[in-house]
């Protein structure tokens, strides 16, 4: 199985949900504020439910969160490219 | 440095301080030259014994210190909530302790298996257990830094 590689524009709305910072997506989330650095920086990859509890706090679907891509499966990782692309 | 790995760093000050000073005090309390009790499992089962209230005691003494030069420094609290990440790194950290004192408990049955004193097995029991609190704290540390 190929390494999955989640990335995630939280930062991004963070930014765009006035300037929220991290410490009140943490609370708004029920996580402390060194998890929400971690999975900005890419240290951490949240469960599905605190994903899902991101993204409800941007009001945001998931997919505009979170992204994801295979890094050691070049064909793998184009075929949902395109799978992408067609939808 | 955030609050989760400074605490684990007390975590780990605290823990060589109490089991390095217990050790220290039961050795020239008890021991001090009469080595012939070391064979005496009276001896150790007492020494492990009192080992679990003193070290409780240490910690929670060492902590409230702790939080209150940090309130003082910081002025930050001690964030009370684990979360999901925490709980993670808890598991992580707490499977590897387990190998190394499992390895630690094998090593002891191995040395009375080769004839070993009884003191030989109590004394890797105690390392062993000494060694798996230390590297539980580090383990935990290297999954915080360098992510999980």
């Amino acid at each position: 199985m190929a390494k999955c590689l989640i990335n995630n524009s939280i930062r991004t709305l963070r930014f765009m949900a006035n300037e929220m910072t991290q410490q009140e997506l943490a609370d708004r989330t029920g996580v402390t504020r060194q998890t929400i650095v971690a999975i900005e920086n890419g240290k951490y990859s949240p469960t599905l439910e605190l994903a899902f509890r991101i993204s409800y706090v941007f009001d945001k679907p998931l997919n505009e969160v979170f992204s994801f891509q295979y890094d050691e499966d070049p064909v793998l990782n184009k075929k949902v490219e395109d799978k992408r692309r067609k939808m | 440095m955030y609050q989760k790995e400074r605490q684990i760093v007390v975590n780990l000050i605290a823990s060589i301080i109490t089991i390095g000073l217990y050790v220290l005090y039961v050795y020239q309390k008890q021991v001090a030259g009469n080595f012939e009790i070391l064979n005496d499992f009276k001896f150790w089962g007492k020494s492990f014994l009192w080992l679990i209230p003193v070290s409780i005691v240490a910690l929670i003494i060492i902590h409230i210190i702790y939080a209150i030069i940090n309130k003082i420094v910081t002025n930050e609290d001690i964030p009370t909530i684990d979360d999901e990440r925490d709980r993670i790194i808890e598991l992580k950290s707490i499977r590897v302790s387990h190998w190394i004192f499992t390895a630690g408990f094998v090593g002891a049955m191995a040395a009375l298996a080769f004839g070993a004193k009884p003191s030989a097995m109590f004394i890797i029991l105690l390392a062993s257990g000494f060694c798996s609190a230390i590297i539980s704290e580090v383990v935990k540390l290297y999954y915080y830094r360098k992510g999980v």
